[in-house]
């Protein structure tokens, strides 16, 4: 299971980075949704992996079999904010492309 | 400390945030009760601001000491969330609510007109900015740094625009990229020390396993690179010139304090970690000297190069990050204090400088300016001046614009008598002066600096002549601006706060003496975070 993870969150990564390093502002906002996938799944990472496992606290339970919840309350979060941002992101995009008639992150495309 | 006083700790993150809350309900034609609003709850933030300094001021250096600790859901402190009030958050507080005022009064004159939510935005962006200031707990920081980039997408394309629009876009996408690494960092950070508590953290960090550790550091280390982008390290601040001139007057000059939130967390972590005993503070240190002297140098050629005056004052924003680093990474505590002094004082002028060069570039053609697009915005609001005259046109613009101007080349360049030779002589007597206190030989670090933060003065000097010269002497159409009181006000507000630094420079100087003594000893921060009592559990005790 780490292997799986480790190699989505890799190959997520290294798209996301790809993709922000282009020229059309399309291909970043897909780079940064894939970079901030690859990153919510590296906090649940940290956490440690663990199946059928509740992030619930009764008395006398072991901690051992026992999920982090820390780590997905962080996720949770940084999902809402990432999500939000990105929305943002995405109205900037449409109006630099009213604005300027192109796609390009400068804002003018490259001259020939 | 009991009773009411102590919840005014959480006061300067609501004030602003019931503001936003309300001005969101009020229609956007009723534009006189919004600014009223909007200025009233700046003001409330100054008057706790002021509260908090004293309340900081009268603290002691003695541990145990934890009436700046908050305890929010009140859960004890490596549990729940702190915030957490010391001399330097409340010194933080304070520069932000000082340099809030005058950046609204200038908007009231016309620019919370041109677009929506001006005000709202401008609340939750000073909510974000005090929470960060505060917050003793490392994903707080996260939430809260994301509420103040939030506010400042949203600024920074007030006025919209072409120019506005590419700069917003890239500003955007590197805050976008940069928020993605504080959260690699700050699960880097969880998931080795088992804890996102400042104070925990240091605590954790010298007993933590080798194996670990290689980890943690690693966390530590992306979480700086994150602050090193927000504060506009070379080479990781390209955007900065760009974004800070493209964005209106007002908003520029309250996002003069933007890149010394980086600067203050770094200073945080740095000074928190280093009771460590290992080789990490000391890489921090050397990365910080380094940066600091590369930035410095890119902001200074970028001073001399510069046609703009906008651009001209982006680049002072890096020559104050590159000054201010430097000083973090050379460490000592003489200098640090004169840094401190140096934040507060540099703040002001950069903040003051762009409320001005929007006043001075307004008589000037469109044509000619690189900010064409706000000039604009000006063809338009001055049809309708006549009608809607909020001050008396000034006579005599020029000669008052030209005072502000050279009291800011005075400023930017730290020549007598203004606060930025104080600041800049208390620096440089802690790093090479009798103010150094060890009697050790100057080292090569200690005579680069020097002579870069003195170079840096001298460019800025050289720049400001020239384009001063330029603007009032050498005019080519001899326009003079429409200027209005409410406009000039704050610039002349924040330039005479400059002088009353000046002459009480005895007084700010020993407190920041006092706030680097408190911070050399993260033992205080991290007991009185302990210490915090709960309130229930404190009613129990006798």
């Amino acid at each position: 299971m780490e292997l799986v993870l480790s190699i989505g969150i890799g190959v997520m990564t290294g798209s996301g980075v790809w993709l922000i390093l282009r020229p059309r502002t399309y291909q970043v906002i897909v780079g940064l949704s894939l970079l901030s996938y690859a990153v919510n799944l590296f906090i649940f990472g940290v956490g440690g992996l663990k199946v059928n496992a509740p992030p619930l606290l009764g008395t006398g339970a072991d901690v051992s079999t026992l999920a982090d919840p820390v780590p997905q309350s962080l996720v949770l979060t940084a999902i809402v904010i990432g999500f939000a941002t990105t929305a943002l992101f995405l109205v900037v995009l449409l109006a630099s492309r009213g604005l300027t008639g192109t796609d390009h992150v400068d804002g003018k495309e490259r001259p020939k | 400390m009991t009773g009411l006083s102590h919840h005014l700790i959480v006061a300067p993150i609501l004030v602003p945030f019931v503001a936003a809350a309300i001005l969101l309900f009020i229609d956007e034609r009723s534009r006189v009760t919004k600014a009223m609003i909007s200025l009233g709850a700046t003001v409330i933030m100054l008057t706790v601001a002021l509260l908090l300094l004293h309340m900081a001021n009268g603290m002691e250096n003695a541990a145990g000491n934890a009436g700046g600790v908050y305890l929010l859901g009140n859960w004890p402190a490596p549990f729940g969330i702190v915030l957490v009030l010391d001399r330097l958050s409340a010194m933080m507080l304070m520069l932000t609510a000082t340099l809030a005022i005058p950046a609204l009064a200038f908007s009231l004159a016309r620019w919370h007109n041109s677009g929506a939510h001006f005000h709202t935005l401008f609340q939750l962006l000073l909510m974000g900015l005090n929470g960060a200031f505060l917050t003793g707990d490392l994903f707080n920081l996260f939430v809260f740094f994301e509420v103040m980039l939030a506010a400042s997408y949203g600024l920074l394309l007030h006025g919209s625009g072409q120019l506005r629009v590419k700069a917003g876009l890239h500003y955007l996408v590197i805050n976008l990229a940069s928020a993605l690494l504080f959260l690699v960092g700050v699960s880097l950070v969880y998931g080795t020390a088992g804890t996102l508590n400042m104070a925990d953290l240091a605590l954790r960090l010298p007993e933590l396993a080798p194996d670990r550790r290689v980890f943690l550091e690693a966390g530590l280390a992306v979480l700086g690179v994150v602050f090193l982008i927000k504060a506009g390290v070379w080479p990781l601040n390209f955007w900065l010139p760009t974004a800070y001139s493209a964005a209106a007057a007002p908003v520029a000059g309250i996002f003069a304090i933007l890149s010394k939130l980086g600067i203050y967390i770094l200073l945080r972590l740095v000074m928190l970690t280093s009771g460590d005993g290992t080789a990490l503070t000391e890489v921090a240190r050397t990365v910080l000297l380094f940066g600091g002297l590369a930035t410095i140098t890119f902001g200074a050629i970028g001073v001399l190069a510069s046609q703009a005056l906008g651009r001209l004052a982006g680049y002072s924003v890096l020559v104050s990050t590159g000054t201010l680093l430097t000083i973090i990474g050379f460490g000592g505590q003489a200098s640090a204090s004169g840094a401190l002094f140096y934040m507060v004082s540099s703040t002001l002028t950069i903040a003051a400088f762009f409320l001005l060069i929007e006043l001075i570039e307004r008589g000037q053609d469109a044509g000619a300016s690189v900010l064409a697009v706000s000039m604009e915005v000006y063809g338009d609001a001055d049809e309708d001046d006549a009608d809607d005259e909020i001050g008396v046109t000034m006579p005599g613009t020029m000669a008052v614009l030209a005072v502000c101007f050279s009291a800011c080349a005075i400023l930017l360049s730290g020549l007598p008598p203004l606060s930025g030779f104080v600041a800049k002589f208390a620096i440089l007597s802690g790093m090479i002066g009798s103010g150094a206190e060890s009697d050790a030989a100057i080292g090569p670090a200690g005579w680069v600096s020097a002579t870069l933060l003195i170079l840096s003065g001298l460019c800025a000097l050289i720049a400001m002549t020239r384009s001063g010269i330029r603007t009032f002497w050498a005019s080519i159409e001899g326009t003079v601006p429409r200027v209005l009181v409410i406009e000039v006000a704050p610039v002349l507000m924040l330039l005479t706060l400059t002088l009353v630094l000046t002459i009480g420079a005895g007084p700010v100087m020993r407190y920041m003496q006092e706030t680097t003594a408190t911070l050399s000893e993260p033992r205080n921060y991290i007991n009185a975070v302990f210490e915090a009592r709960r309130i229930g559990q404190e009613a129990a005790r006798p």
